[in-house]
Parts: structure tokens; sequence; C-alpha cells
């Protein structure tokens, strides 16, 4: 007895393991129904996977049971890892979290090893020995379905900030020779980088004189960041186009002036629409109602 | 090759059409200033429109070159600077905040013209 502790401690895993596998699969394969269900009934009323139904809940739970006696069996995990990325490009659009999953996981292994010590309460030293050669499995397989679950999610975020990067910086032409340039959402070095890259090629593709750079849409600002900015206004000065900057709000103001970025040649204007009327004020055109809007005008 | 300087109404044209070395960055500058004195001219346009590459050595001295010309009376405007050169230059912290940068040619001749006539009329009044 004080050997097998002994054992125990030092190596989780020994030859005599393995051959309680066979004995532990095919116990679980037995009592596939009963475990499924009972899993199942933990999923629910832990509340995991509320964005599905209990039916989606029920086939998704059975594949998985099988997949993952099938890897306990076999200890190739492809098969199982396949699946989990499979399973995870299938959840992750419908809001399912990591906390679900894993979570899920983790309630299958507990109600495996319930079974187990159910089964083998008369004897002490066989659980024992089926535990050896059941946790390491489970909690291996935990592992890959939530590094799985975590790599999927990444990869979707990943291809988001691509999309939201290529949609978010549109360079606009708003008269001959004027752009105007709306910043939208937080901005870093690399999408800065990229920013005044377009913003110098549409200068000389449209030839223009003058640009509004209008950053309303920017939450915060660091000092990276106005330092790129600064660089935007200065790289488009040597290519001949005036920048004006609109809407700084106070707080990105008062942030830029503790900063101490030097802005002092920067030209700001209040808003958007001040920015555009400046910019045609400098540009030469003048912008005038139509005679006689309406009759009241004419009085 | 020294860059060929033309001489355009009342300005001065240098078109650079190559990478330029040291030696030929001062050359430039040496025959640039000779000319304005030579030809009482009251603009210089420096065309870079096919440097790829502007390191700080032909920044300043093109810088130093438009400084003097303001001493002399008269104005000089950087023309043609690309996407890519102008980035470099920012990012290198070659700084042109106090010299004139037109997008080309015409638009250069265009600055130097309204210059021009604004000092005229400054001086008639």
């Amino acid at each position: 007895m004080q050997q097998d502790e002994v054992t125990l401690m030092q190596a989780p895993r020994t030859e005599g393991d393995d051959s309680c596998l066979p004995e532990l699969v095919s116990h679980l394969r037995d009592n596939r129904t009963g475990l499924r269900e009972e899993w199942a009934q933990r999923i629910t009323d832990a509340q995991l996977l509320s964005a599905m139904s209990e039916e989606e809940i029920f086939s998704e739970v059975t594949s998985v049971f099988d997949k993952y006696v099938d890897t306990l069996e076999t200890g190739s995990v492809e098969s199982l890892q396949e699946y989990a990325e499979d399973l995870s490009e299938r959840i992750i659009p419908r809001g399912v979290e990591t906390h679900e999953v894993l979570g899920i996981v983790l309630l299958l292994r507990d109600v495996l090893a319930r079974s187990l010590f159910q089964k083998y309460q008369e004897d002490f030293e066989l659980l024992n020995r089926v535990l050896d050669a059941y946790e390491p499995a489970a909690n291996r397989i935990a592992v890959i379905v939530g590094v799985s679950f975590v790599q999927e999610r990444e990869r979707v975020i990943g291809q988001q900030q691509a999309t939201i990067r290529e949609l978010s910086t549109p360079v606009l032409q708003v008269r001959e020779r004027l752009l105007a340039l709306p910043i939208i959402g937080e901005l870093d070095s690399q999408r800065a980088a990229q920013l005044t890259d377009q913003l110098l090629n549409a200068v000389r593709s449209n030839r223009a004189r003058v640009v509004v750079i209008d950053i309303t849409g920017v939450p915060s600002i660091d000092k990276n960041v106005a330092n790129h900015l600064v660089q935007t206004v200065r790289a488009c000065r040597l290519m001949g186009a005036a920048v004006l900057v609109t809407g700084l709000s106070s707080d990105i103001a008062r942030t830029l002036v503790t900063l101490g970025v030097d802005l002092s040649m920067m030209d700001t204007v209040g808003d958007l629409q001040g920015g555009i009327e400046e910019a045609e004020h400098l540009l030469g055109y003048e912008v005038r109602k139509a005679q006689a809007a309406s009759p009241e005008d004419k009085r | 090759m020294p860059v060929p300087i033309l001489k355009q109404g009342h300005y001065l044209v240098a078109s650079i059409q190559d990478a330029l070395s040291d030696g030929e960055v001062l050359e430039l500058q040496e025959n640039l200033l000779k000319q304005i004195g030579d030809f009482r001219a009251r603009g210089i346009i420096v065309d870079v429109t096919a440097m790829d590459v502007i390191d700080s050595f032909a920044s300043r001295s093109l810088r130093t070159v438009a400084l003097t010309t303001r001493l002399r009376g008269a104005e000089m405007v950087i023309v043609g600077i690309q996407p890519d050169v102008a980035s470099a230059m920012v990012q290198f912290g070659l700084l042109m905040d106090d010299i004139n940068t037109a997008l080309n040619l015409e638009e250069g001749l265009e600055f130097l013209d309204r210059w021009t006539a604004e000092r005229t009329d400054a001086d008639g009044g």
C-alpha cells in the first residue's frame, strides 16, 4: 500500500495504467446514454450554453461524448482537435464564451469521474489505477478543447481587425483639391502609418492642396498617436498640401497639452464644418446661399 | 552630369533627374545661388519628382539654398516630393517646416506667381 502511494506520487502513469484503459472505455460506452443525459442535464442546470437550444446541446453533447471516449481509447487527439475547431467555428458567432466551453468540458470530466468512483468504490486500489489512467488523458482533452476554442477565437478576432483596418480609413474628396479624412476608432501606430500612406497617395492622385483630418471619432489619444498625427501633417506639407485638423474633443485637447506634444505646426479648427469652411476659404471658394431661397428672404 | 538649371521667365527651374551624390548636391547649391544673382531671378523651383530618396545631407543642402535665396530677396519652392519620400523624411526627422513645398511643377509656378504678386502689391502700397 505504502509502495503504491509512492509510485502514485512520483509517476502518476505507471506501466499498469494502460491496462485499465480498455475496461474504462467499455464502462463508459456501456453507460453512454445515462452519462450523456446526466452531462446534458448538468450543462442546463449550470446555465451554460444559454445561446443554444436544448436539442442542439444534446446533439453536440452526443458527438463530444463519443469523440471524448474515442480519444481516451486511442490516445490520438487529432480527431477531437479537428472536431473542437469545427465546433468552435460554429458556436463562436453565436456568442458562446470561453468560460462556457471550459466549464462544459470540465463538467464532462467530473461526470465521468463520478461514475468511475461509483463503479470502483469497493476496490480502492483499482480505483486509483483507473484514475491514474483517466486523469491525465481527461486533462489533456480539456486543454486541447480549451486551446482550440481560444485559437479559433483569436483567428476570428484577427480577421475582424483586418476588416476594420481596411474599412475605416476612407479618404474623401470633398471639392476639387480638397480632401477629407474622417478617422473613426482607436488609432494605433500601425493604423496611423497605414493612414498616412493612404493619405499621401490620395494627395498625389487627387492633386489636393488642402486636407481636413477629422478626429471626432477618435475616443482617446496618447503621445505616440499624437506624434504620428504630427508626422502625417508634416508629410502632407512636404507634398505641398496644407492640413487642418478638426474635431479635437476637450479631453483630447487637454491630453495633448498635458503631454507636451508640439502642435505649433498643426492648424486646428473646432469641428468638421468649420474645417471645410476654412479649407474652402484657403482654396478661394466662396459659398453663398442661392438667391431668393424662400419668399420670406425676399422681403 | 550636373543638374540642368533652366531659366523660365523670372524663375529658375532645377529638375533633378537622378539620385545625387553629395558632390553633385553641393554643385547644384553653388550653381543655384550664383544664378540667382546672374539672372536676378525672383524664384527657384527645385523639382525632386525623380528622387527616390532624400537623405539628410540633401535635405539640409536644399534647406540652405532656400534660406539663402530668401536672404537675397527671392523665394524657393521644392516640388514633387513623393509620398514614400515624404513619409521617410518625416520619420527621420528631416524637418522642412519653414520651406515651401508644392505638389508638382505647375503648383510650384502658381505658388511663386502668387508670392511675387503679393510682394509687388506690398511694395506698391
